[in-house]
């Protein structure tokens, strides 16, 4: 039963992103743009600053899924649907699980375009040393950053300020999912890739997944009752 | 709660006009010297700070659990007594590294930490400010969250790097240095309470005005 209507809400925005295209075309645009504005930054002189590769990835993730978040409940709330989505017979943690499936697939969809982006750009093709690590990490960490996220997008569709008070929240929020996705990469990306350190950030990543997945069903449902 | 404000209120006054004498009299730190007592005012105001956040996160939970407005007001009161200790606990900090470490900011764990828990907190006092309706379930959500993410902010800023002197210190001090030390913590802890008890009259006496206005309507 839960897991049917989480495939359903997630099926329902799959169904219109594919039709419209909107979210995704508009969110890896944006991507792309953020690591361009970022090459001016951190290259000098034609060379690329140590480990600015790592923080450019998360950076760009992390800006590109605030503006992602902010559309997809837009769109709910621009058709009015988010109240019949909430009418409906189910439980709401099933809803914030199905819109959250949708989140963390735009947002993989998004970093298959990233990495080898930035690995072309900025002459990091050591981020494919341990693809394998690499893939753990940008799981890990896209699922902690969307769980948070979509919980506090779908909090905010009823407020008026909502596109300032998203950012605000979400990115003191969701620091350590930038520190340890940023410190995890650039353990790959040494010479040597550190693999006990890219272990050791995609365990920290889990916990934090965890908790903050766990949190959020727990208040999904009082949070979103008027 | 009312009864108890006016002797609290001496008492608080008391301790404060006491503690610069008491923190004159503690013995130099060896390698410090005369800076290190900045510390029995920069330690305090962090548990003032952090009994503040952790206080606005469980009434938050309750508030959200049970729906009682009078939690919400004890959380919002407490999360800004909070930011004004954090505040105190951010300026003490650099002067004290800048004589210490020879910069005015590191990027420490306890820093890190901080910080963010300032920056959330801070988060959700603009949301309780320019929310608009429905702005006290979503600070209540996000002082959830916030309380939450210490931990997390606290690890992993600390396997980043760390310099600060690690907080056992606090259980090691040599008993001419704990004997001022403790004393400021309580004085610390009794102003907390003293700001909240005048904040939540504050809180309370909003909320039946509001209830007033809506009965005249």
């Amino acid at each position: 039963m839960f897991a049917t209507i989480a495939l359903l809400v997630l099926r329902k925005d799959v169904a219109i992103e594919v039709k419209s295209r909107e979210i995704l075309y508009t969110t890896l645009f944006f991507a792309v743009s953020c690591v361009l504005v970022f090459a001016f930054a951190f290259v000098k002189e034609g060379r690329v600053i140590e480990d600015a590769p790592a923080g450019i990835l998360w950076i760009a993730i992390a800006f590109a899924g605030t503006l992602a978040l902010g559309r997809t409940f837009e769109r709910e709330r621009y058709g009015e649907t988010l109240r019949a989505l909430l009418l409906a017979p189910a439980p709401r943690a099933a809803i914030y699980v199905g819109k959250l499936l949708g989140m963390i697939l735009l947002l993989l969809v998004a970093e298959l375009l990233l990495v080898p982006l930035i690995a072309l750009l900025f002459g990091a093709a050591a981020l494919f040393a341990r693809p394998l690590l690499l893939a753990g990490l940008l799981l890990t960490g896209t699922v902690g950053f969307a769980a948070v996220g979509t919980l506090f997008a779908a909090m905010l569709v009823r407020s008026r300020t909502r596109d300032v008070m998203l950012p605000i929240l979400l990115y003191p929020i969701t620091v350590p999912v930038i520190i340890a996705g940023v410190r995890g990469t650039s353990a790959l990306l040494q010479a040597t890739p550190d693999e006990p350190a890219a272990t050791m950030w995609i365990a920290l990543l889990v916990c934090f997944d965890v908790v903050f997945v766990t949190l959020a069903l727990w208040t999904f449902e009082p949070l979103m009752t008027e | 709660m009312k009864k108890a404000f006016g002797p609290l209120l001496i008492l608080t006054a008391a301790m404060f006009a006491c503690a610069p004498f008491l923190i004159a009299a503690a013995p130099y730190e060896a390698t410090m010297g005369l800076v290190q007592k900045i510390f029995y005012f920069h330690v305090p105001s962090w548990f003032a700070m952090f009994t503040g956040v952790f206080v606005c996160g469980i009434y938050s939970a309750i508030y959200l659990f049970r729906g009682t407005p009078a939690a919400d007001r004890v959380a919002f009161a407490s999360a800004e007594i909070a930011v004004v200790f954090g505040l105190m606990g951010l300026v003490t900090g650099p002067l004290w590294g800048r004589k210490s470490w020879g910069v005015w900011w590191q990027w420490d764990a306890h820093l890190t930490m901080a910080l963010l828990v300032e920056l959330i907190f801070i988060g959700y006092l603009l949301v309780r400010k320019y929310g608009g309706p429905g702005s006290e379930k979503l600070g209540a959500g996000v002082a959830i969250f916030g309380m939450a993410n210490v931990p997390f902010v606290y690890v992993s800023a600390n396997i980043w790097r760390t310099v600060h002197p690690p907080t056992s210190v606090v259980p090691t001090l040599k008993p001419v240095m704990a004997g001022p030390f403790w004393f400021c913590v309580s004085a610390f802890m009794l102003l907390f309470a003293l700001l909240l008890m005048l904040r939540l009259r504050l809180e309370n006496q909003r909320a039946a005005l509001d209830a007033l206005y809506l009965e005249e309507e």
